[in-house]
């Protein structure tokens, strides 16, 4: 273990703060550290919060924070907010609902910009919860950055996922039912001091009915709250205890587990093998030659990507690294 | 073949884009956010990621959640007339964190006699208003870089 990874494992905030910015701007020091710490990860709880911008997200998490560092809890969030993706900049005001927390040692508060990633997380969410994990962190808490249906993936990386729904949305309801129900473990009916709450929640408990739940399978509850008072927030936490009973049922946990390794799995070669690929290319001296060809419509991309995947990759690993020629019969001159 | 071997612009490799990280934040009673909203959003449209921490800030609390985000600077606004308190506490906590790195800079109600004490206690930069929003994006992006 190097210097800063024991630092963090110490429980050592400003190190830990660190490490999370070098992982979201990826410096390759970083993650000699993060795969050092991978295998004190796995204790903490993982919460994930999401609904439609606006629907009380921050809000619950500040609530939630507060109840479970009643019952002892050290808690680390993880906000993400969207990268303007004509400036790159971001304003992230998760917080704004969160600093009465600020001072609190037994919390940690990291806001992300998405970055241009999709799925309402940011590329580097697994590596800073990751990093919070192995700070010692009980309870980590996900608010994403609003729901959709690219979600269901990377939401397998939470234990219990909550998923927030105001009334007054009903066309919305209809909107986010495709990927919802596999998302949802607790649907949250949050503003429901708000018209139209009952009929939201009818609304929701109507489409989780129509579900098919086999016997001993997670039945998603639909519970009521209003964030902005605290109310409902007890009772929620309650239904994540069972949902966390759940879970941690014989071959549950070995389920989820299963599945958070292939979504770290997955997302990190999706970006290593795009990476690697492109600059194998470049560093070949293919790569402008054959966006030469495309833009001259001589070539088209599935025929490159394919060969770039058959023949590459499969190759360099059989091949012990020995890169694969990519030259076909378009790259004549 | 016709193209030089190397890096084209297309797949120059990704390595250390770091974005410059700031902090925008109100320290005080006063509930005058429209500069501070202001600025945030200039920043955002500047690339900048803007951690926006909301009113009625204490020092302790801005410099913690500066701490936790990691962040490059920090920009205060004051229009209460208590900036001959908050900036210079901000540097202090900053200091007694081993912070001393993170740029403090602001602007708000302050007058021009203060200014210059405020400078030499450590405040990088005051902007008063009427200041072009240019102004000011243009100062960030000269003087603020991302860490090492
Ligand atoms: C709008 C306004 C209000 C609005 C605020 C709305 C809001 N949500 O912001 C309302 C009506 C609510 C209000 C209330 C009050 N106000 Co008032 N208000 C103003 C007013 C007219 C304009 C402020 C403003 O928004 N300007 C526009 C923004 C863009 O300008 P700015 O904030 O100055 O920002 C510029 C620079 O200062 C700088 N800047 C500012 N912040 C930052 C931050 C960073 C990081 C950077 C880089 C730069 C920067 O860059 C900006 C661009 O140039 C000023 C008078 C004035 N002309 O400034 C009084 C003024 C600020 N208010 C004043 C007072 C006294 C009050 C009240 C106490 C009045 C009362 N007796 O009830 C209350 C207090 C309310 C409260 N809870 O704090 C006084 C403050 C006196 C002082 N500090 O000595 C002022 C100066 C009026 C006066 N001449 O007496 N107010
Ligand atoms: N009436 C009512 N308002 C609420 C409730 N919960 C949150 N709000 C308000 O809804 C607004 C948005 O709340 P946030 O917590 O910021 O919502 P969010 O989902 O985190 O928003 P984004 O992160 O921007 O997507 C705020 O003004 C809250 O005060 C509630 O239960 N009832
Ligand atoms: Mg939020």
């Amino acid at each position: 273990m190097n210097a800063a990874g024991r630092e963090i494992l110490a429980g050592n905030t400003r190190a830990a703060a660190r490490l999370m910015r070098d992982l979201d701007d990826e410096i390759p020091a970083a993650i000699r550290t993060l795969k050092r710490l991978y295998r004190h990860t796995g204790r903490a709880y993982i919460l994930g919060v999401t609904g439609a911008p606006g629907s009380g997200k921050s809000t619950l998490v500040n609530r939630i924070t507060t109840h479970l560092r009643k019952r002892g809890k050290s808690v680390g969030i993880v906000a993400i907010d969207p990268t303007s993706p004509f400036s790159g900049g971001a304003i992230l005001g998760d917080r704004i609902r969160m600093q009465q927390h600020a001072l609190d040692e037994g919390v940690f508060i990291k806001s992300l910009a998405t970055r241009g990633h999709l799925g309402g997380l940011s590329r580097s969410t697994i590596d800073i919860v990751n990093v919070m994990d192995a700070m010692g962190k009980d309870v980590i808490l996900i608010e994403t950055v609003g729901v959709g249906q690219d979600e269901v993936e990377i939401v397998k990386v939470a234990h219990t996922n909550l998923v927030l729904v105001v009334p007054g949305l009903g066309d919305d309801i209809q909107a986010i039912k495709a990927g919802i129900l596999e998302i949802a473990d607790i649907f949250v009916i949050n503003k429901s001091d708000r018209d139209g709450a009952d009929k939201a929640k009818r609304e929701i408990e109507t489409m989780v009915s129509m579900g098919i739940f086999k016997e001993g399978k997670w039945k998603p509850p639909v519970l009521s709250a209003v964030a902005a008072t605290d109310e409902g927030t007890v009772e929620l936490l309650e239904a994540v205890d069972r949902h966390q009973e759940y879970i941690y049922q014989e071959g549950n946990l070995l389920r989820y587990r299963r599945e958070k390794a292939r979504v770290e799995l997955v997302e990190i070669l999706k970006a290593r093998l795009i990476e690697k690929a492109v600059s194998d290319l470049d560093a070949h001296g293919l790569l402008d030659p054959l966006l030469t060809e495309m833009a001259k419509k001589r070539l088209d991309p599935y025929t490159i990507s394919e060969k770039v995947v058959d023949h590459s990759f499969a190759f360099h690993l059989l091949n012990g690294g020995k890169p694969a020629s990519v030259k076909g019969r378009g790259n004549r001159r | 073949m016709a193209t030089a071997k190397g890096k084209s612009v297309a797949a120059t490799p990704k390595k250390a884009a770091r974005k410059v990280r700031i902090l925008v934040g109100k320290p005080g009673l006063d509930g005058h956010d429209r500069g501070a909203k202001i600025i945030a959003r200039a920043l955002r449209d500047a690339g900048v990621e803007v951690i926006y921490t909301g009113l009625h800030q204490t020092p302790e609390m801005i410099v913690s959640a500066a701490a936790q985000e990691d962040v490059d600077g920090i920009g205060l606004s004051i229009l209460s007339g208590a900036h001959n308190y908050l900036f210079p506490r901000i540097l202090q906590l900053l200091r007694e964190k081993k912070m001393g790195d993170v740029v403090l800079f602001g602007g708000g109600i302050i007058p021009d006699d203060d200014i210059p004490k405020l400078v030499k206690k450590g405040v990088d930069r005051v902007f008063t208003p009427g200041t072009p929003i240019q102004e000011i994006v243009d100062y960030v992006n000269e003087r603020i870089r991302p860490r090492k």
